[in-house]
């Protein structure tokens, strides 16, 4: 008898776990699923109930937010930008994170401790300082006779201030795994009579691949959802694609354009979540490795 | 034949880490430089007139209202986001990772999605959440409540700061709980089984088995949190309110920005800068002194 009235609050206890955890889950997909819904939906179905059932799948949004509103511009910028800078990145902080885990030089200890203190520098606080040194160069090749300005408004020096920004975390990452790897292999591939950089590139950086992956996985999605130093650095035309979301979510409280902007939303979204679903996995085991958002 | 091959070495080394050090040298360590050297310069708008004045930016900081009300929100959102946060994903992280639960993939694929959001994202679902008359929220209560006098969560002074508190919970919340879930995982099931045989309920095994056992990594995130709302704050803020109403939700770097980039006094957001700087890493580090326990070993 005692028994089972302790079953019935063991059960009771249960239901509500699953009614807290569930209504955590549905805190989340249901503002996610309503952009989703919104963005096919008529500009005259925004007023009244948000919850509405949509009329029918408005495409004429999509195709506004690419023509009208720039996104397809915006989202050429993006890919360009992100593509770019991971490819800085790797090219640049591979090589620099095996090095710095495997060889003792002379400064050496000097550049680990200025890469881990460059882990507490956060970009919000550096934006305007490296938003003026542009302006100083730009001025600088002005008086040279090049009357356009070269730093800022230039996407390939956005992607250049990304990876920059990104090295510390990436070297953290990556050299504590190749501090990990035994030396055997590097000297087997002596022995074989490979010189340091084919033993780097063809030996070391295939084994350190699943890291590799976690970089670019961390990495792109920063890349691609980061806005305050692009907006900074980029004031005229080559937006990127949350900048240009940005603009239309300010202009949209003046002009009712919903269809546009849940539209742009989901431009946006879609390639994070598809990215997500197919490796989030991967996302969420790579986070015990440590890293800091934001 | 060594003094070939060691310069061989030195070249490697030089093409290998070269570019990564000027890159970091360029575009970190000079701008931080900057950042101190600046606070102590009046120096306004474009014309190139900097005047050394020494610490009266920082005077002039303490004596700023704005700045004040800055410190109060920044603090204010600070602790409710902290307190909550990791109140629940420690919660949800143990009952996930204990209490054999059905689904506990889908909740933590689902609970980790607001991650991967871009804060702009972010911002734009909570204002359809937020707004006033057509809003989820306010067309969600009026089922309760009526349709009468709505809620005004980004417009009413008393209410914003906590929608804002609310929207960075709701992002957090599953990136701590993921966290948290690994290092539970690593506490040995051993552990639980006597404590079951012991009679001791899943509550207090949590508080003398879970906490204990990971408090490292709740350490460690204890400095995330503070570093990470200041930052991810101001980034939700310069989207969502801009600051409004009425300074109501000007936070630390928000304030920063719009001296420093909207009014072009970089020496003054610069001063702003560093004041916010130093106190992250002081509060930082104070969380770290008076959390410091003896490491448990298992």
């Amino acid at each position: 008898m005692k028994k089972k009235s302790g079953m019935g609050v063991r059960s009771l206890y249960r239901i509500f776990v699953y009614v807290v955890l569930l209504a955590l889950a549905i805190s989340i997909i249901v503002p996610v699923g309503w952009v989703f819904i919104a963005s096919i939906k008529e500009n005259s179905e925004f007023y009244g109930s948000p919850w509405t059932v949509p009329k029918g799948f408005y495409i004429q949004n999509f195709i506004d937010a690419f023509e009208k509103a720039n996104m397809g511009q915006y989202f050429m910028n993006s890919v360009l930008v992100t593509a770019l800078a991971l490819i800085l990145l790797l090219v640049i902080a591979l090589p620099a994170s095996y090095v710095l885990a495997r060889y003792r030089f002379i400064g050496s200890k000097i550049i680990n401790v200025l890469f881990m203190a460059g882990l507490f520098i956060n970009v919000n606080y550096i934006v305007v300082p490296i938003f003026l040194m542009f302006i100083d160069a730009d001025t600088f090749l002005r008086k040279l006779g090049m009357t356009d300005g070269f730093f800022l408004n230039n996407i390939f020096i956005l992607a250049l201030v990304y990876a920059s920004t990104a090295l510390p975390f990436t070297i953290y990452l990556l050299s504590g795994f190749f501090i990990t790897i035994p030396r055997d292999y590097e000297e087997a591939a002596h022995v074989d009579g490979a010189g340091y950089f084919r033993t780097m590139v063809q030996i070391m950086m295939p084994m350190a691949l699943p890291s590799i992956v976690t970089v670019i996985l961390f990495n792109f999605l920063s890349f691609w959802n980061e806005y305050i130093i692009a907006m900074t650095l980029i004031t005229k035309d080559s937006k990127t694609l949350p900048v240009g979301l940005m603009n239309l979510t300010q202009a949209q409280r003046g002009a009712a354009n919903y269809g546009q902007l849940y539209a742009g939303l989901v431009i946006v979204m879609l390639p994070t979540l598809i990215l997500y679903i197919l490796v989030q996995k991967k996302l969420t085991q790579g986070m015990s490795l440590g890293g800091l958002k934001g | 034949m060594d003094v070939k091959k060691g310069k061989a070495r030195s070249v490697f080394i030089g093409v290998c880490v070269a570019p990564a050090v000027i890159l970091f040298i360029i575009f970190m360590l000079v701008p931080t430089f900057n950042v101190f050297k600046m606070s102590l310069y009046r120096w306004g708008g474009f014309s190139n007139n900097k005047e050394f004045v020494g610490l009266d930016n920082f005077k002039k900081l303490m004596s700023d209202t704005n700045f004040l009300r800055t410190f109060q929100n920044t603090i204010l959102l600070v602790v409710c986001v902290t307190v909550v946060t990791m109140a629940l994903s420690l919660i949800f992280a143990a009952i996930i990772s204990r209490e054999k639960i059905k689904g506990e993939n889908f909740f933590r694929v689902i609970f980790y999605i607001p991650n991967i959001l871009s804060i702009v994202i972010i911002s734009a679902i909570f204002s359809a959440i937020y707004d006033p008359t057509n809003g989820l929220l306010n067309s969600f209560l009026s089922i309760f409540k009526g349709d009468k006098n709505p809620i005004l969560w980004l417009g009413d002074q008393k209410i914003v700061i906590f929608s804002l508190v609310i929207a960075l919970i709701w992002q957090a919340i599953g990136y701590y709980m993921v966290m948290y879930m690994a290092s539970m995982a690593s506490v040995p099931e051993s552990l639980y089984e006597s404590a079951d045989l012991e009679g001791a309920n899943h509550v207090q095994q949590f508080f003398s088995i879970t906490l204990p056992l990971i408090w490292t990594n709740i350490r460690t995130t204890l400095s995330f949190f503070v570093i990470s709302t200041i930052n991810l704050s101001f980034q939700l803020v310069k989207v969502l309110t801009g600051g409004d109403p009425d300074g109501a939700t000007e936070v630390f770097l928000s304030y920063m920005y719009k001296q420093a980039y909207t009014n072009s006094s970089y020496g003054y957001g610069m001063a702003i800068g560093v004041i916010v700087f130093l106190f992250s890493f002081g509060l930082a580090a104070m969380i770290s002194f008076v959390t410091k326990r003896e490491p448990l070993e298992f």
